[in-house]
């Protein structure tokens, strides 16, 4: 199998798991009782925080655990919102992930007046655009640190500039930039970030809100007084534990994994335009630093993107069209469309995200079966 | 594979016959409000998928879903609406198979490396004397599907196989039990797939907007006005029920008029008719023949009409007419003229069956 889909999900790190296994058994107490187990695990989540914290410059204390990237950005957008008061005038992007658009598309529905600012052709929601959008009773500011159909890295500091300086809370979803590029929160001026651990080798079900000390967030999840009482429930003290190891080992590798992933994504697009005429790369150039080191996304004229992933399943060969409903059918890309494909162009698209577990070997493999695939396609459809 | 029974069986039984099976649902049709399509459960929806998928595990199958909405909107749902607006009475059965299914779903099943389709179609295909392939009425006459596939190609039809076809509902329920596939005791689904609730007036407002059909009046044969409507795509040819009008007898609807906003109300006896005519005229189980030629057929003209004996020619324009020997009661435009062959008429064999010989469109 050669997987090539790490932007939906990553294998656990074997030390994630080994660091994860004793909290489900001896070390299992509930970080809310005064007895020693329980501060065994207090002390877990402690120190996950520290890490999680640290890889991105944050403080401890500024860090939530959630249950993952949907919740975080659900709690960002709608409590953000509501923290803004009487401004109901809100921004974000137009290629922004279901779970910051279907929160703003809900706040809609509540009486907010929304706008999803358009992007260029490469993916970029330019701070000009932002800054000209901006009202009086602008409220909330929400636009995405990377892409995850087509790997846009948006300026982010610029922008968290541009809110600073109006007064408006800022938001960022850097779930797909989260231990796979350097992030600060110093330096992107974001109120609230969000992440998942499932990304970086962490386990799925837990992710974070980073929320900058002094931000008035109201909690959503009412209940006990964990995490502050800003988010009820009992820990997920195993998940925790796994996001923090993961965030330790991302941080501390994340140099020498970046380059290597570039390197092997850049090798895939060189083998795949030249076995394929005609495809088209979606997003910003691979080589000019404002692009996820292991996002590939390829419009190829001719096939439906479909037909192609199957093709390449038989082969073991995992990719993605970019986006799939929960169904797990296609359907053009809001991502692909707000670049300017057209919805044939959308559906003819092809997201291969690589890690750096990717083998050279494997890069020259999937190359081969992706371009034999097209060629199969291409043929068929000119019969 | 639509999560029911009958596609269910049928991946079940091609497995048992040995070939390779791709499990593939269709997505056609979904709910803008995540609520209410959760709530239907229609054939498209998440749970028919869930349970296309578990069928697909049990029997040890790859499942994919692939997405047809942008064909069924513009070949399916967008017809339905414009035939109604027409004042006609759409079959969107007959265009989801022809232009979904066989067009779409076979040409991206041949991609994905199969050698043909195969659905949970009550109907068999055979190739006849002459050579060419056609559809016999299935074994189990009362589900038979086949007025619904004439559409398909002679191409299509030798890359298609319908499992389903040698057997009664009954028998085919036993065997979705038998091999323990969790969906054997699921209802058949009921009306159109798109329209779960049956209100089609309401679906064609949703769809049609400001081009929706005002209200207007009811007349009778002879112009008389008989009282407000609602609209004309409130109504069908035949219809009884729900006119709200105080007759004293029986009436129906035999007429509608969308240029004027009427709908005609007449007696039982004005809705047969002896002579019908189709256009867009397909040629399944016979070559077409010369114009003028006679041929004897019985033909249906809805779904679950029970088939007439007539005389069916080609006529110069492209178009068919079909006279029968007994007039048959409410031919509706929009709806189709299946035409068929019996083992009398083709002095041929047919298991039990009738051949399609082809089908139109009435006018």
């Amino acid at each position: 199998m050669v997987y090539l889909d790490n932007a939906a999900t990553t294998p656990v790190e074997p030390e994630v798991i080994q660091a994860m296994l004793p909290y489900f058994t001896e070390r299992f107490g509930n970080a809310s009782g005064i007895y020693e187990i329980a501060s065994v695990s207090k002390t877990a989540i402690r120190n996950a925080r520290q890490k999680c914290a640290q890889l991105m410059g944050a403080q401890p204390e500024e860090v939530f655990f959630t249950s993952g990237g949907t919740e975080s950005d659900n709690w960002a957008v709608f409590e953000g919102a509501h923290a803004a008061g009487e401004k109901r005038h809100l921004l974000t992007s137009a290629v922004e992930h279901p779970a910051v658009l279907q929160s703003f598309r809900a706040l809609e529905r509540e009486g907010y007046e929304v706008e999803y600012l358009p992007v260029d052709g490469e993916g970029f929601c330019l701070p000009e655009t932002v800054e000209a959008a901006i009202r009086p009773d602008t409220g909330l500011i929400s636009i995405m640190t990377a892409n995850n159909e087509i790997g846009t890295l948006q300026r982010i500091a610029q922008i968290g500039g541009i809110a600073k300086k109006h007064g408006i809370l800022f938001h960022t979803d850097a779930v797909q930039a989260y231990g796979q590029i350097p992030l600060d929160t110093e330096e992107l001026q974001a109120d609230l970030l969000s992440a998942s651990a499932h990304k970086l080798g962490g386990p799925k079900g837990v992710g974070l809100l980073y929320v900058r000390k002094g931000v008035p967030l109201g909690s959503r999840q009412k209940g006990g007084g964990q995490e502050r009482a800003r988010r009820a429930g009992t820990e997920n003290v195993p998940g925790i534990v796994g996001f923090g190891e993961a965030a330790r080992i991302a941080g501390e590798r994340m140099r020498e994994r970046q380059e290597r992933v570039s390197g092997l994504r850049d090798l895939l697009l060189a083998l795949l335009t030249d076995k394929i005429p005609n495809a088209l790369l979606n997003g910003p150039a691979a080589y000019g630093g404002e692009r996820l080191p292991g996002n590939l996304n390829l419009t190829i004229p001719g096939i439906e993107g479909e037909s192609l992933l199957i093709l390449l399943d038989g082969q073991g060969i995992c990719a993605s069209s970019g986006s799939a409903c929960s169904t797990g059918a296609a359907e053009p890309s809001h991502v692909l469309t707000a670049i300017g494909r057209s919805p044939e162009q959308a559906k003819a698209s092809l997201r291969l995200t690589l890690s750096h577990r990717n083998t050279e070997e494997e890069i020259r493999e999937a190359a081969e079966g992706i371009a034999a695939a097209v060629s199969r396609l291409r043929s068929l459809r000119e019969s | 594979m639509s999560g029911g029974v009958d596609s269910s069986v049928a991946a079940w039984l091609l497995k048992e016959q040995g070939y390779r099976v791709i499990g593939v649902t269709m997505q056609i049709w979904q709910s803008e409000d995540p609520d209410a399509s959760a709530a239907e459960g229609g054939c498209c929806g998440l749970s028919a998928v869930e349970d296309a998928r578990r069928v697909a595990d049990a029997i040890g199958i790859p499942h994919y879903v692939m997405s047809f909405r942008t064909e069924f909107k513009t070949k399916v749902i967008d017809y339905f609406t414009e035939e109604y607006l027409k004042g006609r009475t759409p079959n969107p059965c007959i265009a989801c198979n022809r232009y979904v299914k066989w067009e779409s779903l076979l040409r991206r099943s041949m991609e994905i490396g199969a050698d043909a389709i195969a659905t949970g179609h009550y109907a068999r295909i055979r190739r006849l004397n002459n050579g060419r392939y056609s559809i016999l009425t299935s074994a189990g006459m009362t589900k038979d599907q086949s007025y619904a596939l004439y559409a398909l190609t002679q191409d299509q039809l030798s890359r298609t196989l319908f499992p389903c076809g040698d057997y009664e509902k009954t028998q085919i329920r036993e065997m979705a039990r038998q091999a323990h596939l969790p969906v054997a005791e699921k209802p058949d689904s009921q009306e159109i797939c798109f329209v779960p609730d049956g209100d089609y007036a309401g679906f064609i407002e949703k769809e049609a907007g400001d081009r929706t059909p005002p209200p207007g009046v009811f007349v009778d044969r002879d112009g008389r006005e008989l009282g407000p409507h609602q609209g004309i795509t409130h109504y069908t040819i035949g219809q009884r029920r729900g006119l709200g009008l105080p007759a004293g007898h029986r009436v129906y609807v035999t007429q509608i008029r969308p240029e004027t906003g009427e709908v005609v109300i007449g007696e039982n006896e004005d809705l047969f008719q002896s002579v019908v005519k189709g256009t867009d005229v397909c040629w399944m189980g016979m070559q077409a023949p010369k114009p003028g030629e006679e041929i004897p057929v019985v033909a249906k003209v809805r779904y679950n009409h029970p088939g007439e004996r007539g005389i069916l020619r080609l006529l110069e324009d492209g178009s068919v007419v079909c006279t029968f020997e007994r007039p048959v009661r409410a031919p509706a435009p929009g709806q189709a003229l299946v035409f068929y062959g019996t083992p009398e008429t083709m002095r041929e064999e047919l298991s039990g069956g009738w051949a399609v010989l082809g089908g139109a469109c009435i006018a």
